[in-house]
C-alpha cells in the first residue's frame, strides 16, 4: 500500500509537526508541551540507529515527567543557557509516511535548524521520527514519538540551550 | 614573583603569567601558548586515553588523541593494551575512522599497507619494488608509551616520563574509591556524551573542582531532583566538604564526604525512597540485601571529583575527559559509567544510572548546557582588561595539611585550580 502526503490523516501529521516547530521556535515551550501524549516519548539518541532507547545512553531520553522539568528548566529564568538561548529557525520537510491507519500516523522527515547567537550560525541537520495519534479533530491530534537523529549524533555537537 | 602589567602581560614568558593566587587571561587567549601547551603538556604528561571496558577483547580498539596525535588504542592478541599513533608509515594516511570498534589489523585504505593489532607492518602490495630499499620491521606504526592503574589506560609522547604509577602517587588511592561504585561488579563504559564549547581547556579543567559554582549554576538542575538528592548535593555549607591538592597538578573535591568511601557503609543510612523500585526490581532478580544495598548506595556514584591534570576527571559517577582542539575551542566527553554483572542485577543499576546522567550531562543535559555558557563567557571576558587576572585565591587564608599531609581546604575553595596552574607552570618553564 502506498501512503500519500495528501491523504488528509497525513496531512494532519504534517500540519502537527510544522506547528510544533513554530512553537519551538518561538520558544513556547508550555504550549509545545500540549502537543504530547501523556506517553509519549521525546528521545534524541547518540547512536544513529537505534530502536530501544532504556539500555544506552542518549542526548534527551523524555518521558511525561521529564518533559516537565525540562519545561520548567527552559521557562523558570535560572538555567543560564536557557535564559540567554540562541534564536532558531527551523524547516521540516521530506516526508514519508511509512503507516498510515485512522489513528495514527508514522512520519519520516527532515530537519534543518539555523541557531543563531552571539555573531555565529550553528547548523543542525536531523532525521526525525514521528508518530502522530490521530484525535476526533486536529486539535487533538498528539504526538506519540518523536525521535530526532542528528547527523552528527555520535560526534561533538554543541551544548544548547534549546530544544530539537 | 613578577607582576603582570598591561604593558609587559603580552611579553613575560608563560610560566610568569600563573602566580601562586592569580593566573593570566592571556592563558586563555594566546595561540602560541597554546602551541606550547601541547608540546610541553599534552606530549609530556600521561594522557588518560581508555577505561578497560572499552577494550573487552583481543581485537578491541578506541581511536582518540594524545596531545596533537590521533591514536588508535588496541588490545592485541595477547591481552596487551597498545597506544598505536594513527598514521599510515607509507604517507601518512589515517588507518581508523571509527570511534570504537573490533578488528584484526588495520589496512590503509589508500595503497594497503597492513599493520597488525601490534602496529607491526604485515603486508604491501606489489613488494617487489622495494627490495633493497627499506626493511618492513622498520616500519611498524608508531607506537606510545602505554601504563594503566586500576583500569584506567594512559599514553604518553615522552619516552622518559615517570612511570604512570609515580605520576599519579596518592591519587591511586582515590581510583580505588572511584571504582567501588561498581557495588561489587567491575566498572564499565556504558556510553559517552561528546560537545563543545569555544572556550580554552583550563576552563574546564578549572570547574571540575569548583565547587562555588554549583549552587549557582545549577540551580535549575537542584529544582529538578528530589529532596533527598538535592540535600546531598548542598556541600557549601557543610565544614567536612574539603578539596586536597594530591599533588603533580592531581586534586580531590569531596562534596559528599561520607560518600567517600563507599565500601565503609555502617548501615545507618537510609536508601533514599526515590529507589524503592529499583530495590524491588533487584529483589526480584534474586539479589540479596547487602547487594542490593551496595549497589543502591552507589547508584549516585562516588562523593567526590578526582581530577587528573591534564585531562581527565573522574566525577563522581562518570569521566569527564577534555580534548583541546585550538587555544578558544574544546571537545568535551561525558562517559556515563555502571556495573559490568549479570544482566538481570546490572540491567535496573544501569538503566538508573543512564537516566541520572541523561538528567545532567551531554548537550541538553540539565547541567552541562548551563556550566558551557558559563566557559564561553569566561573566554569572552578574558579578552577584556588584560592586566586584570583571573582569581585563584578562594580559600588561600584557610588551606592546611590534612593528616595525609596533603594541602586542604573547602570544597568551594580553589585549592585543587592552584594545584592544577602550580603543575602547569612546572611544565610550561621546562625546556
Ligand atoms: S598512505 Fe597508507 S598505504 Fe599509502
Ligand atoms: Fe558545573
Amino acid at each position: 500500500m502506498t501512503e500519500t502526503l495528501t491523504d488528509p490523516r497525513v496531512v494532519r501529521a504534517i500540519e502537527l509537526a510544522w506547528r510544533e516547530a513554530a512553537l519551538l521556535d518561538a520558544k513556547e515551550y508550555e504550549a509545545w508541551q500540549g502537543l504530547y501524549a501523556d506517553d509519549a516519548r521525546y528521545v534524541i539518541p547518540i547512536e544513529r540507529d537505534a530502536e530501544d532507547f532504556d539500555d544506552v545512553l542518549n542526548m534527551v531520553h523524555d518521558d511525561a515527567r521529564m518533559r516537565g522539568l525540562r519545561v520548567r528548566r527552559m521557562t523558570e529564568g535560572y538555567a543560564i543557557a536557557a535564559v540567554d538561548s540562541a534564536i532558531t529557525v527551523r524547516t521540516v520537510s521530506r516526508f514519508i509516511p511509512t503507516d498510515v491507519d485512522d489513528r495514527s500516523v508514522t512520519l519520516k522527515a527532515a530537519q534543518i535548524i539555523v541557531a543563531y547567537k552571539r555573531g555565529r550560525h550553528d547548523l543542525w541537520a536531523a532525521d526525525v521520527d514521528y508518530v502522530v495519534r490521530l484525535g476526533a479533530s486536529g486539535d487533538e491530534d498528539r504526538f506519540a514519538r518523536k525521535v530526532v537523529r542528528l547527523v552528527n549524533a555520535d560526534e561533538a555537537v554543541p551544548a544548547a540551550g534549546f530544544l530539537l | 614573583m613578577t607582576e603582570f602589567t598591561a604593558a609587559t602581560v603580552y611579553d613575560l614568558p608563560p610560566a610568569d603569567l600563573v602566580l601562586g593566587d592569580r593566573v593570566a587571561g592571556r592563558m586563555y587567549t594566546d595561540p602560541a601558548i597554546f602551541d606550547q601547551e601541547r608540546t610541553k603538556i599534552f606530549e609530556r604528561s600521561w594522557i588518560w586515553v581508555a577505561h578497560e571496558s572499552e577494550l573487552p577483547k583481543a581485537g578491541s580498539f578506541k581511536s582518540t588523541h594524545v596531545g596533537r596525535h590521533p591514536v588508535i588504542v588496541t588490545k592485541d592478541r595477547k591481552g596487551e593494551i597498545r597506544t598505536l599513533v594513527n598514521r599510515c608509515r607509507h604517507r601518512g594516511a589515517s588507518l581508523c575512522e571509527k570511534k570504537t570498534g573490533h578488528a584484526n589489523g588495520f589496512t590503509c585504505p589508500y595503497h594497503a599497507w597492513s599493520y597488525g593489532l601490534d602496529g607491526k607492518l604485515r603486508g604491501i602490495p606489489y613488494p617487489d619494488g622495494y627490495e633493497g630499499v627499506m626493511d618492513k620491521a622498520d616500519l611498524g606504526l608508531k607506537t606510545l608509551r602505554t601504563e594503566s592503574y586500576g583500569g584506567m589506560i594512559f599514553a604518553t609522547v615522552d619516552a622518559d616520563a615517570e612511570p604512570l604509577a609515580d605520576f599519579l602517587g596518592d591519587v591511586k588511592l582515590w581510583i580505588d574509591r572511584f571504582m567501588a561504585q561498581g557495588g561489587g561488579y567491575p566498572v564499565k563504559v556504558l556510553g559517552t556524551h561528546r560537545f563543545t564549547y569555544r572556550g580554552n581547556w583550563k576552563i574546564q579543567l578549572e570547574n571540575t573542582t569548583d565547587g562555588y559554582h554549583f549552587p549557582i549554576v545549577h540551580r535549575s538542575w537542584m529544582a529538578s531532583v528530589d529532596a533527598e538528592t538535592a540535600e546531598m548535593m548542598s556541600f557549601m555549607t557543610d565544614p567536612t566538604a574539603v578539596t586536597h591538592d594530591l599533588g603533580n597538578g592531581h586534586s580531590v573535591m569531596q562534596m559528599v564526604p561520607e560518600h567517600s568511601d563507599l565500601e565503609a557503609d555502617d548501615g545507618s543510612e537510609p536508601l533514599q525512597p526515590r529507589f524503592d523500585g529499583l530495590v524491588a526490581q533487584l529483589e526480584a532478580a534474586g539479589a540479596d540485601e547487602a547487594e542490593i544495598r551496595r549497589l543502591v548506595r552507589a547508584v549516585h556514584g562516588t562523593g567526590f571529583n578526582l581530577n587528573l591534570f591534564p585531562n581527565v576527571s573522574m566525577s563522581i559517577s562518570f569521566f569527564r575527559v577534555l580534548r583541546p582542539i585550538s587555544v578558544d575551542e574544546t571537545v568535551i566527553e561525558h562517559v556515563a559509567l555502571g556495573s559490568d554483572g549479570p544482566a538481570e542485577i546490572v540491567g535496573p543499576v544501569n538503566r538508573e544510572r543512564l537516566r541520572a546522567h541523561e538528567h545532567f550531562q551531554g548537550p541538553f543535559g540539565f547541567g552541562t548546557p548551563d556550566d558551557s555558557e558559563g566557559w564561553d563567557r569566561v573566554q569572552r571576558g578574558a579578552q577584556g582588561a588584560p592586566e586584570l587576572p583571573i582569581m585563584v585565591n578562594r580559600g588561600l587564608g584557610r588551606e592546611k595539611p590534612s593528616a595525609e599531609g596533603w594541602p586542604t581546604s573547602h570544597v568551594t575553595d580553589e585549592t585543587g585550580m592552584r594545584a592544577a596552574y602550580a603543575q602547569w607552570k612546572r611544565m610550561m618553564s621546562d625546556d
